[in-house]
């Protein structure tokens, strides 16, 4: 059934591609419906998936003469991750329910991106993969150049080169592993089991890590991530972050680490302390961490500071991802799906429910608004949504951050010292941006408050609220309640570290 | 042997069209349609009977002039069944897309289907003098059709064209004439089966003494120049841009195939191991013709000039696939099949795919130019998504199958050209992926300068395509979707043959 979560958005997609102009109420209620049916599906997967591990989906030979197999099959981590992409899918059709311009198309282009999103992580064939991975691309482009702002065209040319140069890398990775196998197989599992030299495995690994973690935002590799969601409009900012890298960290995580695991072995020497690939792409992932918070903190721009708060949180992922002990790489899993909620949740307060009244994203600006008397209702959605990005005991972020920082610990605990100082900027972006934007004390003057009483402000509407709660209530119920998440997250984890998923 | 002619029917029909186009006047496009159309329903029932097993099927052998070893020997296997299909599809494109010409009618799609009948003819032919005959056949109403209804510099353009290939030319007969003067034969099957052996090289240097790595030289230059490959490549911009679009179609989308088709036929399977010896500097080239092609069209600011210098850049990647799999007798562990196969499937499907996909950009080109007045700067485009959506939409994918995009046509044989040759040439390759990168950007660039941004004045009331046009363009397009969502529609014919190829060449 998780399969037709594919078919479901493609066909979606083209639907909403044939409509007529002009019929903006029903694409809107098509998107929806295709978005709820697509999260059915996902949890109704979810929920009869529990217990079991890898279940083949569907095996049809696609070019038999290559070898190369339609594969899709589903374990905890690709389970946990369609859960992920349909709710960030019905959470974005929500928070795009007030586009006018040719919102048919719009909702075509976003269906196709979430139709290759899924399919990414329901493949089991690297061929398969691939080609969901490059479909994802162009969706994305169009998106941001079509109905984006600041630069649009800028940040979309250069989101699809960062991403074409990801694939490419990916692909020459790809392709030596074939050449190096012998094997006849395209299947993850197939090549799996294909025991490719360890000295080949120690080029590939890297080559292919930093493909995929471009789109993960693998700093200094990240830095089309900042402009990218910016750009990007409020649906398309929250897919990007919220599902798009993780898209990435999937890739780092099923294709780098599930083949080639003996690229992370020592090098049998060592330089300032760094003596493997697993070292280096640690570091990388700390200075993400930190470098991201300091920059956010920095900005002046609220979308910005959501931006590069992704590249933070995203340098957890892949911190957990190089533990390779249990519980940081659950922790890195659980990490993505709770950001690609939090994430979501952030641009949508940011992107729709502020900008879409205020028309500025600029703190020094919005600091004279005085919003959390005119807008309570986007200023307590951001406090939540700020608890939960920070990490505070309840949200689904402290569960995962901290099970990262505990595997950090477990491989070498420098990184835990180090990724905590990330945290404690986080808290002060976070507070910061909170403070400027809904709590500042700037007194309001007599002509302001005329001004305000002559300009209300937009009402907040029930899609807003709808995905408002959506997202802040998975968030706060997987905080309570992580088990239902670990308990498929975890054996697909063991399996994976135990073997590359063979 | 026996049974129906059909593959000499199939180049008798054009040519009875060429005479009956010349004096039909302005009826002469409804003829030439008429008369590809039919063509192209012969040559895919020539596709669908095909033998099983990958060997030349449907042949046609008589006597001709047999003191001379030449006889009218016809037959094909899928790969020249492939192209009959292609080179059926583009022609009827080409006649579709060149629905204003007002200057001489008749003469112009006479012309073009005399060309349709020289492509035809040298993709069945299995005798070097036949086959070289249309080859040449080919060529003259080319260099006509820019000659006389080319652009301002159409002169110059044609010239060059014509010199380039003819030099190309004399050097293939030359290398030729050694061939059967050593051999006595021209037939192309008994050749191979001489080179196969070593015989070949044993008895041209018995007569010549040792000359043979210079005929392969000689061979490769004169496909060098048609395919084209980076240095031979520099008529190629010229010709193309000069072209009329309909004509500049037939151009990139069949006849530089007949280049790659005379290495796949001819080069490889009489000079294999020759060309294995020289396999390190021509990868260099081939890999010099995929990243420089792609830079040069990065360069460029006319349409027509993008899409010239990316068809090199497209067509480098047959030359990558093809010369990597040239690998030296036991150099490489010979059991190995899969790899080379890969390969060569691909670069076959890359053949068919870059023809029907080239054809249908400068196709859409030609439609801008006559909406616009004959602008084909990209400057001077903007915004045409706005008045034109069918239009945007339907090039879009086009331009996407043209970066190899996963789910149509271009992205099926680059990647199994990369499959197959990573193994065998792995550093050409990693270079060559650089020029995927690069024609990413061109492609992408156009989109954004044509479709995005602010109409510019002459562009107002840019028309979208009307029904007629989109009727007639749909086909193409779900044809790239076709194969790109269902490649094994190729593949699995091409397979057989790719193995019987393969068995048959020596390195």
């Amino acid at each position: 059934m998780l399969a037709w979560t594919i078919y479901l958005s493609f066909a979606g997609a083209l639907i909403e591609a044939l409509l007529p102009k002009g019929k903006a109420p029903l694409a809107r209620w098509l998107a929806l419906a295709v978005s709820v049916a697509g999260l059915a599906l996902a949890v109704q997967g979810f929920h009869a998936g529990m217990g079991q591990g890898r279940v083949t989906l569907v095996d049809a030979a696609w070019i038999p003469t290559m070898g190369i197999h339609y594969l899709l099959a589903a374990d905890g981590i690709s389970r946990v991750l369609v859960l992920l992409t349909g709710l960030a899918a019905v959470a974005g059709v929500l928070f795009s329910w007030n586009i006018e311009l040719r919102t048919n198309e719009f909702f075509a282009f976003f269906l196709a991106l979430i139709g290759g999103v899924y399919g990414v992580f329901l493949s089991f064939d690297l061929f398969l993969l691939f080609v969901f991975y490059e479909i994802a691309i162009v969706p994305k482009y169009f998106l941001i150049a079509i109905w984006g702002s600041t630069r649009r065209e800028y940040a979309a040319m250069k989101l699809a080169l960062y991403s074409f140069v990801g694939s490419a890398m990916v692909l020459i990775g790809l392709l030596a592993a074939y050449a190096a196998s012998g094997s006849q197989s395209t299947g993850l599992v197939a090549l799996g089991h294909a025991n490719l030299p360890v000295s080949f495995q120690m080029w590939a690994f890297p080559l292919v890590f930093v493909g995929f973690g471009i789109l993960a935002g693998m700093w200094p590799f990240h830095t089309w991530a900042p402009t990218g969601h910016v750009a990007a409009p409020t649906a398309a900012s929250m897919l990007l972050a919220g599902v798009v890298m993780k898209l990435g960290a999937y890739g780092c995580l099923r294709v780098a680490i599930g083949l080639f695991p003996h690229g992370l072995d020592p090098w049998g020497f060592s330089i300032i302390g760094v003596g493997s690939w697993r070292d280096v792409f640690a570091v990388l992932a700390v200075v993400g961490i930190v470098y991201g918070a300091l920059v956010a903190l920095a900005q002046s721009d609220f979308k910005f500071v959501i931006g590069y708060s992704s590249v933070s949180h995203m340098g957890f992922v892949l911190l957990g991802l190089v533990t390779l002990n249990q519980i940081g790489v659950t922790g890195a899993v659980l990490q993505m799906f709770s950001h690609g909620i939090i994430a979501g949740l952030l641009f949508a307060i940011v992107g729709r429910i502020v900008y879409d009244r205020t028309h500025t994203r600029q703190l020094a600006e919005l600091e004279t608004m005085h919003l959390s008397r005119r807008l309570p209702f986007a200023a307590w959605a951001f406090v939540i949504a700020g608890m939960a990005s920070i990490g505070l005991p309840g949200f689904s972020g402290f569960v995962a951050e901290f099970q990262v920082l505990v595997g950090a610990w477990i491989a070498k605990p420098w990184w835990t010292l180090a990724a905590g100082v990330g945290i404690v900027v986080g808290v002060a972006y976070t507070w910061r941006a909170m403070q400027k934007a809904f709590f500042s004390d700037v007194p309001q003057t007599a002509h302001g408050l005329e001004q305000e009483h002559a300009h209300p402000f937009a009402a907040i509407t029930w899609p807003e609220v709808a995905g408002t709660v959506l997202l802040a209530g998975v968030s706060l119920f997987v905080g309570l309640y992580p088990r239902i998440l670990l308990e498929a997250i975890e054996p697909a984890v063991q399996a994976l570290l135990a073997g590359g998923g063979r | 042997m026996s049974g129906f002619p059909v593959l000499t029917l199939l180049t008798v029909l054009p040519l009875l069209g060429a005479a009956i186009a010349l004096f039909a006047g302005r009826h002469a496009r409804g003829v030439a349609i008429a008369i590809t159309g039919a063509c192209l329903a012969l040559a895919l029932f020539v596709w669908t009977h095909l033998p099983a097993n990958g060997s030349i099927g449907l042949e046609e052998l008589h006597a001709w002039a047999p003191s001379l070893g030449i006889d009218y020997h016809l037959g094909v296997d899928a790969l020249g069944a492939l192209m009959l299909v292609l080179s059926a599809i583009v022609t009827l494109m080409s006649v579709d897309a060149a629905h204003r010409v007002q200057h001489q009618p008749g003469l112009y799609f006479g012309l073009v289907l005399i060309l349709e009948s020289g492509l035809f003819g040298s993709f069945t032919a299995l005798n070097f003098f036949h086959w070289f005959l249309f080859w040449e056949l080919s060529l003259i109403p080319a260099f006509f059709l820019i000659k006389l209804w080319g652009g301002t510099r159409r002169g110059p353009a044609a010239t060059q064209f014509f010199v380039y290939t003819m030099a190309g030319s004399v050097a293939l007969l030359v290398a030729f004439l050694a061939v059967f003067l050593s051999t006595g034969s021209m037939d192309f099957r008994h050749l191979t089966l001489l080179a196969s052996t070593g015989e070949l090289e044993q008895m041209v240097t018995a007569h010549l003494g040792p000359v043979t790595m210079w005929l392969a030289v000689g061979v490769l230059a004169g496909f060098a120049v048609k395919v084209p490959m980076i240095p031979f490549h520099t008529w190629l911009p010229a010709a193309y841009a000069e072209a009329p679009s309909p004509v500049t179609m037939l151009l990139t989308g069949a006849m530089s195939k007949m280049g790659v088709y005379g290495l796949l036929r001819i080069a490889i399977p009489l000079f294999g191991h020759q060309i294995a010896q020289m396999r390190t500097p021509l990868l260099v080239l081939a890999v010099a013709t995929v990243v420089m092609g792609a830079w040069a069209a990065a360069a460029q600011k006319d349409l027509k000039r993008i899409f010239a210098y990316s068809s090199v850049n497209h067509l480098g990647y047959c030359l990558l696939g093809i010369f990597a799999l040239a690998v030296p007798y036991g150099a490489g562990d010979a059991g190995q099949l899969a790899s080379p196969a890969a390969a060569l499937n691909g670069v076959i499907l890359q053949m068919f795919n870059h023809g029907v996909t080239a054809a249908a950009l400068f196709w859409f080109v030609s439609i801008l130019q006559q909406r616009t007045g004959g602008h084909r700067d990209i400057d001077q485009f903007g915004g045409l998504r706005k008045p034109a959506p069918v239009l945007a939409g339907l090039m879009g994918i086009a331009l996407f199958s043209s970066l190899g995009l996963p789910g149509l046509n271009g992205f099926v044989g680059e990647f199994l050209i990369f499959r197959g040759a990573f193994s065998l040439a792995w550093v050409a390759s990693t270079v060559s992926i650089l020029g995927l990168l690069v024609t990413a950007a061109v492609i992408l660039t156009v989109i954004q300068k044509v479709f995005s941004g602010p109409v510019p004045s002459h562009c107002e009331g840019f028309p979208d395509l009307h029904r007629g046009e989109w009727l007639a363009l749909a086909p193409v397009i779900g044809l790239m979707l076709l194969i790109g969502l269902l490649p094994q529609l190729i593949v699995d014919s091409v397979n057989p043959t790719v193995q019987n190829l393969l068995a048959h060449w020596r390195f």
